[in-house]
């Protein structure tokens, strides 16, 4: 989407590619392969809103994070913050944007460094950024941890004493110390139980609503996506293949591989479990050192023609849908169209 | 459960504990649970006893000369040596270990050797330490074209013939102690390198690494802020269990004639010495001989020590405390009329 940027948006990613080398092991090292990681995606994150990021583990969304975020370098494309590029630039240059771009890690227990008290972990922002010292770095770290609902007498705890949802509160606390704009979370509430998700996930939603923080929001639980998102980009194999407003996306999915993702989805509702119909996908995600040709999804999907292992489909808007919404698929669902019997049939 | 019980049941119970009712149980640093396990360790504490004791009498050798008013270097053909010109036994004239083989009082000589031996050994230990630290941190935090030339210089220091070069230097330089001191800490950093790459190249792979560089930390502030403090267990191990090895080094070299030279004292140009006279003076031998076994096996054991107790998992002592508490429920248990003890 290369509109023009307006002061609503605050990042663009434009045609983002990130390959990772395949080498061989050993002294000399020839690059036999690539990765594709992350294929020509583009989209863009609005101010002040929560884009959701959904795709199956493999499919791209924990790199096009990185990348965003700046942690790693990539292969093409651009990333622009409020207008300004930000990728390809070098450490010392992308620093600035650091205050502004900050990530929610997965893995509660893997990002906090264990042995490092709390304090020091909150107040690391402050002190690489030099913001803050001494009594008024402790000052501001202990107001952060009210914020998000510590109690600020744990200043001096090691991250082993607090619990899962804890955690992942100093986590929340440390990217929120540099006011950023925006905040990354990658599957910030995968690793924990039902119940703390909830507060976790409340607990952003204040923090947009207070400091009017975007979030690009990752995560493989639909469920949770939607209950965060306004809008929503669904990958596969390192592409975007269906992005579009939330509702919009739940409930009149074009392209078969959100509708069978949809379809795996576990229901709240048994009856509406029980009433839906099962899309079961063959076979495996392809590898990404070697993705099929055309449509990526072709080998896989239910309603593949030939024409879909030829020709790549280009991420547009279909007849029907709003403009906002848009599908890379030759053969987009239709409304009230029949997947699984579709699928089926494609079996030996 | 009782307090006293609770902390022995290791950190992440504590965490629990701790996280549920706030304020009863403080928070231990990893440091003070290490040192509170090695506590518990016998053998561990009486290693650290009989360092920190060689380590008073080797400070406090001047003392020990005033008592005796026997100068290390000073010989008493008189009083020191047999009529035949061999050394006196322990007990002799006021030479509380005897005399060696001109005359000098073996005591205070064995102190003066163990001023050498263990400042050699913390030094270079130290230095080792340091710079094993530096190269490992770099090599495994860069990766790439410095971490294979620093990851082949170190395999091949440690797979050079070190006593060769060792000999070699001392000759060509001239033996003396910094020449001493830059051969073995020379040889001492690669292992604790090695080491420092392999947990490096570990460690940098984790998210809160990451998490740091997502703050915008330097390389530099990452490596010594974030991974270092992971590294302090093994270093502080594999640094225990290298101060033995330059001791034994030092008066190897010494031994042979290419470490401190006399009159100066060393464990190792003493035990040169008391060659001559195994046969008359045992004493000039075994007292020598029995300080660098003693010294070099309580360095040994407190590395040991410091390992088990760095390492939660390790269950021996938890394990002690474990058996004689269910000792005493059993015990208790039996005394109730009616009830027996079938539970454990």
């Amino acid at each position: 989407m290369s509109t023009a940027e307006d002061s609503d948006t605050l990042v663009t990613v434009e045609n983002l590619v990130k390959y990772f080398p395949v080498r061989t092991s050993g002294l000399i090292r020839r690059t036999v392969g690539q990765v594709h990681a992350v294929d020509d995606v583009t989209f863009s994150i609005p101010r002040g809103k929560t884009v959701g990021l959904v795709g199956e583990t493999g499919s791209g969304k924990s790199t096009l994070a990185r990348c965003i975020a700046g942690l790693i370098p990539i292969t093409s494309g651009r990333v622009t913050f409020e207008g300004r590029q930000i990728s390809g630039l070098s450490r010392r240059a992308i620093r600035p944007f650091r205050r502004e771009i900050q990530m929610i890690f997965q893995d509660p227990y893997g990002s906090l460094n264990p042995r490092r008290r709390v304090g020091a972990i909150i107040g690391d922002p402050f002190a690489i950024h030099k913001t803050a010292t001494g009594a008024e770095r402790k000052r501001q770290v202990q107001e952060l941890m009210e914020r998000v609902g510590l109690n600020p007498e744990h200043y001096n705890r090691f991250p082993s004493e607090f619990s899962g949802g804890q955690r992942q509160r100093i986590g929340v606390a440390r990217a929120l110390a540099l006011r950023p704009k925006l905040i990354i979370c990658d599957e910030p509430v995968s690793a924990l139980d039902v119940s703390i998700q909830a507060q976790v996930l409340n607990l952003l939603s204040d923090l947009q609503q207070d400091f009017g923080l975007s979030y690009l929001f990752i995560a493989h639980d639909l469920e949770v996506v939607r209950h965060v998102s306004d809008s929503v980009a669904v990958m596969y194999l390192g592409r975007i293949v269906e992005r579009g407003p939330k509702d919009l996306v739940y409930h009149s999915a074009r392209h078969p591989y959100t509708t069978a993702l949809l379809s795996a989805a576990p229901a709240a509702d048994p009856d509406a479990a029980a009433s839906r119909q099962r899309i079961i996908l063959t076979g495996e995600v392809p590898s990404p050192i070697d993705p099929p040709s055309g449509c990526r999804f072709h080998p896989r999907c239910p309603k593949a023609q030939p024409l879909c292992s030829e020709t790549e489909p280009l991420l547009e808007v279909k007849a029907g849908d709003a403009a906002t919404h848009v599908t890379a698929c030759h053969f987009p669902v239709e409304a009230g169209e029949n997947l699984a019997v579709a699928g089926r049939n494609e079996l030996p | 459960m009782s307090l006293s019980g609770v902390e022995f049941v290791g950190q992440q119970a504590v965490a629990a504990e701790a996280a549920e009712d706030g304020t009863r149980i403080e928070g231990r640093s990893q440091w003070q649970l290490t040192w509170r396990r090695l506590l518990q360790d016998k053998v561990a504490v009486a290693a650290l006893i009989v360092i920190v004791v060689m380590v008073a009498l080797a400070i406090g050798a001047p003392l020990f000369v005033a008592i005796t008013h026997h100068p290390a270097n000073t010989a008493y053909p008189n009083t020191g040596e047999t009529v035949a010109g061999n050394p006196v036994p322990p007990g002799t004239a006021g030479f509380w270990l005897g005399t060696d083989g001109t005359g000098r009082d073996l005591f205070i000589r064995i102190l003066y050797g163990a001023r050498i031996s263990l400042f050699v050994g913390f030094v270079t230990t130290a230095i080792g330490a340091g710079a094993g630290v530096a190269v490992g941190l770099i090599a495994g935090y860069f990766g790439g074209i410095i971490d294979a030339v620093l990851a082949r210089f170190t395999d091949a220091v440690l797979a050079f013939p070190y006593v060769v070069l060792a000999l070699a230097l001392a000759i060509v330089l001239g033996p003396s102690l910094p020449v001493i001191i830059a051969v073995i800490a020379f040889f001492s950093w690669a292992a604790i390198a090695r080491v420092v790459r392999g947990q490096t190249l570990a460690i940098k792979e984790k998210e809160y690494i990451e998490a740091a560089r997502s703050l915008g930390a330097g390389p530099f502030r990452i490596m010594f802020i974030d991974i270092l403090p992971n590294l302090l267990a093994p270093v502080l191990v594999l640094a225990t269990l290298y101060i033995p090895t330059a001791v034994v080094f030092e008066a190897t070299l010494s031994y042979l004639g290419l470490g401190i030279q006399p009159p100066t004292a060393s464990w190792g140009n003493i035990l040169a010495d008391a060659e001559n006279f195994y046969q008359v003076a045992w004493w000039y031998i075994v007292f020598p001989a029995a300080a660098l076994l003693i010294t070099t096996l309580a360095f040994n054991l407190l590395g040991d020590g410091i390992r088990d107790a760095m390492d939660p998992r390790t269950e021996r002592v938890l394990a002690g405390v474990r058996r004689r508490k269910n000792r005493k429920k059993t015990a208790l248990i039996d005394n109730v009329p009616g009830v027996t003890a079938g539970e454990n």
